[in-house]
């Protein structure tokens, strides 16, 4: 058994080592990678099913039919609404957005040259990296309020776009952290020549080693967002329309403990199949980017 | 202060300069004069201080005490725009250090553009004009992961002549080439050195410091031993140390 399973895996490495540049969607669903996937999905529908015909009085849809019934509301929100996983997804890009911009800036506090400015920056970074999210998400929804007062001009703050601020913090001082390292990766002799060609401090920065940094950033980047997509869950805490609530008021609805499993495992694959491209295309990347170093 | 100097004063001149590194003291006390279109070769044991005394002539590195004047001017005084005085001093590295996300065109053309802001056509003329001189038409649009150890240092040569530096300053710019590559790049530096170009260089490379050079200094723990004109040092070296190196190398 073992064996047959090993030499599977050997193919399947094989089959990826061979793909190209091109066709990255293809390799990302490797044979192996989607039989778990809906082998997992299955056997908890599966599971599901028989426990339905059991309890069964006869009346009620089957399992399939009643996910296929939530799976609109679950995907896209109530109607006339913006919610659930779309929601999921736009409040990752967007704390992705923020969290890289700031991150970026926070990034250079962390190797500037005043120690002021350092000292504050790595206070920042070690904070936000080093606290809960969930405790963020709460602090942020807690402490801003619901609108904002420019001159005559009210803004209102959604909790949605409260909440994508909490996940921005943790992945801003996560994003510095790459910066720090990046740069920092960066032999002494670039700055040592391009001083020498009477660059200044920021030019040098600026043309010369942030260019060389791109490439060394970009895949734990990447990562970053696969985990901050899969956290986005956390903001159905706080009272936002995600996949997450959806799911769970469809629960609250339905009132059948045999769909718990499925619903819960139709979320799941929702959650697989959008991530797991980025976690082959990171590795994809990482593999290629360590050669040339 | 500054307009005072004139080309018949030294273009370099170090006095007692010191310099340590936490408790260790790399120079202790060198001075040295170089002329303008002079060639001088730094050698000694590794450790000896030549590169430190060569960084810091471009402020590179910062000195404890002592002073070093290039054209006149204190460069390790305050005030000293350190920008103004490396557009003066050209400098290449052992490691080469081009930029490899660049081509070798654009590594030469880079400072001229953003640091002398100078016009681009004209820049470019005066790029591939350099990578001619360096014997790597060709190579233009390669970059440096592309080029080979002797390639590369070339392109590092052009890079720096393109600020059209008063001093070049050459740091053991041969060290990490294979035997055949050197020859191609210290054939660069001769033309230069030839064209009455200012050149400081630490080198092991003692056939050549004899030839090219015209005045070599020997440096060991920190300070000149001994210093004189190829003929005279490389035939009738007088310090014990001076010929104990000398036997060794030759």
């Amino acid at each position: 058994m073992s064996g047959t399973s090993n030499s599977v895996v050997l193919k399947a490495v094989r089959v990826t080592a061979a793909q190209g540049e091109s066709g990255f969607m293809a390799s990302a669903f490797t044979p192996r990678a989607l039989a778990v996937a809906f082998a997992l999905f299955a056997s908890l529908l599966l599971a599901g099913e028989a426990w339905a015909q059991l309890s069964s009085n006869g009346e009620r849809l089957g399992i399939l039919a009643t996910l296929w019934k939530w799976m609109p509301l679950i995907l896209f929100g109530p109607p006339r609404e913006f919610g659930g996983f779309t929601l999921n997804i736009l409040v990752s890009f967007l704390a992705m957005a923020i969290g890289t911009v700031t991150g970026l800036l926070l990034g250079l506090g962390l190797i500037s040259r005043i120690t002021p400015v350092r000292s504050v920056a790595w206070a920042i970074t070690q904070f936000f990296r080093n606290s809960p999210w969930l405790v963020l998400l709460f602090f942020v929804m807690l402490l801003t309020p619901f609108q904002l007062r420019l001159g005559g001009l009210t803004i209102p703050l959604p909790g949605w776009f409260k909440a994508t601020v909490g996940l921005a913090l943790p992945i801003m001082a996560n994003v510095a952290e790459i910066v720090r390292g990046a740069v920092n990766s960066i032999p002494t002799g670039q700055w040592e020549s391009a001083e020498s060609l009477a660059f200044s401090r920021l030019q040098t920065l600026w043309r010369i080693i942030l260019p060389q940094c791109v490439k060394r950033m970009i895949p734990p980047w990447m990562n970053w967002y696969a985990i901050l997509t899969m956290a986005t869950p956390l903001i159905s805490i706080v009272g936002v329309n995600d996949a997450m609530t959806l799911t769970q008021d469809a629960l609250a609805a339905e009132q059948r403990t045999e769909l718990l499993m499925p619903m819960y495992a139709m979320l799941l694959l929702f959650f697989f199949v959008y991530c797991y491209p980025i976690a082959r295309w990171t590795i994809r990347l990482e593999r290629k980017y360590a050669v040339r170093i | 202060m500054t307009s005072a100097w004139t080309p018949d004063q030294p273009i370099v001149g170090i006095r007692d300069v010191h310099k340590s590194f936490g408790p260790i003291e790399v120079l202790k006390g060198v001075s040295l004069d170089v002329r303008k279109g002079e060639v001088v070769c730094i050698i000694g044991p590794s450790g000896s201080g030549k590169s430190t005394l060569l960084r810091c002539i471009n402020a590179l590195v910062p000195i404890d005490q002592g002073s070093i004047k290039v054209e006149g001017q204190e460069v390790h005084d305050a005030a000293l725009d350190k920008l103004e005085l490396r557009k003066k001093v050209g400098m290449v590295f052992q490691s080469y250090n081009l930029f490899p996300h660049k081509t070798a065109l654009e590594n030469v053309m880079m400072a001229p553009i953003h640091v002398l802001k100078r016009p681009k056509a004209e820049v470019e003329a005066q790029a591939r004009r350099l990578i001619r001189k360096v014997r790597l038409e060709g190579k233009e649009d390669a970059y440096p992961g592309e080029l080979s150890g002797g390639q590369q240092q070339r392109v590092a040569i052009a890079r720096s002549l393109a600020m059209n530096p008063d001093i070049m300053l050459f740091d053991e710019v041969t060290a990490a080439l294979d035997p055949e590559t050197v020859k191609e790049v210290l054939v660069t530096i001769r033309e230069l050195a030839e064209e009455g170009m200012t050149c400081m260089l630490v080198t092991h490379e003692m056939g050549f410091a004899r030839e090219v050079g015209d005045h070599i200094y020997f440096t060991d723990r920190g300070i000149i031993v001994e210093h004189g004109p190829p003929a005279t040092f490389f035939n009738n070296a007088s310090d014990p140390r001076t010929r104990a190196f000398l036997s060794q190398i030759l």
